[in-house]
């Protein structure tokens, strides 16, 4: 086989004292179609800004085409042939299709545009890819398919010898989807490699030669597509041997107290194209977690259930009876509580007070006339933030000054104080070190046995396994598996994910 | 010191960069005053300090609508055209026949319909912009434009003249001897400096411009709480038009109001109330508006034509925004 187009070696990235990647590894053949999977926090995304120059390395080292590499910006990386299509095409959508492929060089001539070769060029280019659209038209009458061809393009008119495609295909149909693998076997044929990252497994198996897998920094597989069966896929991503599981290494402890009437129960949910039938069922004093794959539509069945983007079908029952919340105002009024797996995008107000921020929710039950009754306030602050052993400077330190681990504490403190009867937790321990993990964890199972009904949506396999008393998973939009504590063992959930989607061609790797 | 700050600054943390903003303007405000007992003549004298707080009375009414918007993220552009419809509908009002007949309820509608009508109108703003997901600054040039325009129609583009001592106690009036609009100015700081501070619907204009997402996933009604202070801030404007017509004794829809978003922009910028929203000062935004205020006045006073008065209220704004960039990232 021919030397390697690309080698990234012990790549070392630290941000802030969080060991990014650590001795991370990538290689890619010439005309190679490579799969990069890896869970939320692998490391996929820093690897490939690692590559392009968005991100300086610690240290490690890159060859490409066989000579030491640095990028100092994807623009460099661009014009030495490694071109990047992201997730949100950055293209210029109120310009020409032309315009846009030649952005940034077009051609000249006695110092003006030379639109007819560029047209030419463009057409020809595009054609190239059986795609036949007229290039004079602005990028933004065509459908996001064809908009990622005209990316992907522009990467190949930049005599690129490696393309890069994060998560191409999470906003295109069926269809689009076919032509755009059409694309990619097209490029592999003219000897141009691409590094997918992807998390729909079929797709990866439907196209990709190899799958490089990541987790926590560390690549921990390197596999021939053919030769891996998802379930090992699965596990590898998810870091479980099938059979062992640590014992014991999370905060949680199991259910002590039989669990009450049924808190909330929800059939039928289908919420835009993500998610297609999710059932979910949680009781008082039982924690319920929801597990699935990235993109299998947990964090889109919690907003639904808390009124943030409301369901398009499906039934939500409250205490019995049927509610549709659409504002999440509407849902807290029924006693729900919802901590989001974003906690800067929706979590925190970050120039605002510990205490602001964690009476955030409750402050109209503080309220008379009007004004905030900033003794009772206080009151509830002391009260939580001792209960919580918040670690902050006083109540009024701006909630941005602390760290991840407090801010969650914050957090969990605003709908505790509203006494909430269900409380969705999606990532509750996401980026927060591991003593204030275990804390949390230890708490969650303490709100739970005084009554409280928890949904919990968590990426880490030990969370579930260990913590909840009930298990959903979801795989593809849809509720493939509804697992008792007992039952809901590592290589049971990971089964389910593998084989739950009933569309799904099971194993289509082995093929 | 001051006001009320953005964040509770009753704890122990001081809001350094806060009280370095607030502590800029105000620092050149009492250097300039200083100044000016030195060198101006006749400046220590009740009727400077009334002419000063006349003029600017309008432009720190209007920033006090102005301050709130801002606050929640968004901006307010009608807010002149507003006040020209007020200043347009109030003597419509009381020189109609029913207002002629019945002088004492026409002269109390006068006040409460221009007021009530440039409010909706904000309302409208706010309305606008929730409901369409609009910015802001899109959003009110619509009625920035469209306001105007309005004004024209209702008076047919014409100058209504009038002489109405009971209407026009709001532009001339004294309440123990300080001018009516200056009262009802301080009385608006006030009650929206203490409503950011204490009040729940303060604490959700703060939050929303802080974090709205945030804001929205912990139950605080974002659209209404836009809607409400753009309705604020057509009320003030519609009040700071009553003022400026009854000053002129006269209302011309084409010049009332002319600028004044810019001017009160200006005042919040210069008191320390960042654009980004989340954070914001009332009485901060007032020694914003006395500061561009009494710079005017001391070069005029002193000679400076108005034009070059222009270019140093330029200088100042920039002078601001800089000390607040500096601030931030010390």
């Amino acid at each position: 086989m021919a030397d390697p187009l690309l080698v990234m070696r012990d790549i070392n990235k630290r941000f802030q004292g969080v060991q990014a990647l650590s001795a991370a590894s990538l290689e890619v053949d010439p005309g190679e179609i490579m799969a990069l999977v890896g869970q939320n926090g692998a490391g996929k995304s820093t690897m490939i800004k690692v590559l392009t120059g968005a991100y300086r390395r610690d240290s490690g080292s890159i060859l490409f085409a066989g000579r030491p590499i640095d990028f100092a910006s994807p623009q460099a990386a661009q014009r030495g042939g490694v071109s990047t299509i992201y997730q949100e095409i950055n293209l210029v959508p109120f310009r020409s299709v032309a315009e846009n492929v030649f952005l940034g060089r077009e051609h000249r001539r006695y110092g003006l545009l030379d639109w007819g070769r560029m047209n030419a060029e463009a057409a020809e280019l595009l054609r190239r890819f059986a795609v036949e659209i007229d290039v004079r038209r602005p990028l933004l009458e065509f459908s996001t398919a064809i908009q990622q061809m005209v990316a992907i393009a522009r990467a190949v008119s930049f005599k690129a010898q490696l393309v890069i495609m994060d998560e191409p295909t999470s906003s295109l149909d069926e269809r689009e989807v076919a032509v755009l693998f059409d694309v990619m076997r097209r490029l592999r044929a003219e000897g141009v490699a691409v590094i997918f990252v992807g998390h729909r497994l079929d797709e990866l198996y439907r196209v990709c030669d190899r799958v490089t897998v990541m987790r926590d920094g560390r690549t921990v597989m390197v596999n021939r597509m053919a030769d891996i069966g998802k379930l090992n896929l699965i596990a590898a991503m998810l870091g479980r041997d099938l059979e062992t599981v640590r014992a014991h290494s999370t905060g949680f402890s199991a259910a002590h107290a039989a669990a009450g009437d049924v808190v909330l129960s929800a059939e039928g949910l289908q919420i835009g194209r993500k998610v297609r039938d999710a059932r979910v069922e949680v009781r008082e004093r039982q924690i319920v977690g929801l597990a699935g794959l990235l993109g299998s539509g947990r964090t889109e069945v919690a907003r639904a259930i808390f009124g943030a983007d409301p369901p398009d079908a499906g039934t939500i029952e409250m205490n019995g009876r049927p509610v549709s919340p659409q504002e999440p105002a509407e849902a807290i009024a029924l006693g729900v509580g919802y901590c989001s797996e974003d906690r800067k995008a929706d979590g925190i107000v970050p120039d605002m007070s510990v205490r602001e921020n964690m009476t955030l929710g409750i402050l109209p039950r503080l309220t008379s006339m009007g004004i905030v009754d900033e003794a009772r306030q206080r009151e509830i602050v002391d009260k939580f933030m001792k209960r919580l052993a918040i670690k902050a400077s006083s109540a009024e330190q701006k909630i941005r000054e602390l760290s991840g681990g407090n801010q969650q504490k914050v957090l969990l403190a605003r709908w505790l104080c509203t006494d909430p009867k269900l409380l969705i937790l999606d990532e509750p321990t996401r980026g927060i070190d591991v003593g204030a993990k275990a804390e949390i964890q230890a708490l969650i199972r303490e709100l739970a046995d005084q009554g409280l009904g928890v949904l919990m949506i968590s990426s880490e396999l030990e969370e579930i396994t260990e913590g909840a008393d009930r298990v959903f998973v979801l795989s593809d939009g849809r509720t493939v598996a509804d697992l008792s504590h007992a039952e809901a063992s590592a290589g049971a959930i990971i089964a389910a994910m593998a084989h739950g989607g009933a569309e799904a061609p099971a194993e289509a790797g082995h093929g | 010191m001051v006001d009320a700050p953005t964040i509770d600054r009753k704890g122990i943390s001081l809001d350094v960069a806060a009280f370095f903003r607030r502590y800029v303007a105000l620092t050149a405000l009492i250097a300039l005053l200083a100044f000016n007992f030195a060198v101006t003549p006749h400046f220590a004298s009740w009727q400077t300090l009334n002419v000063n707080l006349t003029q600017v009375a309008t432009i720190v009414i209007v920033s006090v609508g102005m301050t709130l918007v801002i606050a929640t993220g968004g901006i307010d552009l009608s807010v002149g055209s507003l006040m020209a419809i007020s200043g347009a509908l109030a003597p419509m009002i009381f020189l109609s026949s029913f207002g002629l007949s019945y002088p004492a309820l026409g002269d109390a509608l006068a006040f409460v319909v221009p007021v009530g009508v440039a409010g909706l109108f904000g309302l409208f703003n706010g309305w606008f912009i929730t409901r369409f997901q609009v910015q802001p600054i899109v959003g009110t040039l619509v009625m920035f434009i469209a306001g105007r325009g309005i004004g024209q129609v209702l008076t047919n583009g014409n100058l209504q003249a009038f002489k109405n001592p009971t209407f026009q106690f709001i532009g001339l009036g004294r309440i123990f001897g300080v001018p009516c609009q200056v009262v009802i100015m301080l009385a608006l700081v006030g009650a929206a400096a203490w409503t950011l501070r204490s009040t729940l619907f303060g604490r959700q204009i703060l939050s929303v411009g802080g974090n709205e997402r945030a804001a929205r996933l912990s139950g605080v009604p974002v659209a209404a709480v836009k809607r409400w202070v753009y309705a604020i801030s057509g009320l003030c404007a519609g009040i700071a038009g009553l003022v400026v017509v009854s000053i002129n004794s006269s209302s011309d829809a084409n010049l009332v109001g002319l600028g004044m978003e810019l001017d009160a922009i200006a005042a919040v910028a210069v008191g320390g109330t960042p654009f980004t929203g989340g954070q914001a000062t009332v009485v901060g935004t007032l020694i914003g508006a006395l500061l561009i205020q009494l710079v005017r006045y001391t070069l005029l006073a002193n000679g400076v034509p108005d034009a070059a008065a222009l270019v140093v209220k330029g200088a100042i704004i920039a002078g601001a925004v800089w000390s607040q960039q500096r601030s931030r990232s010390a």
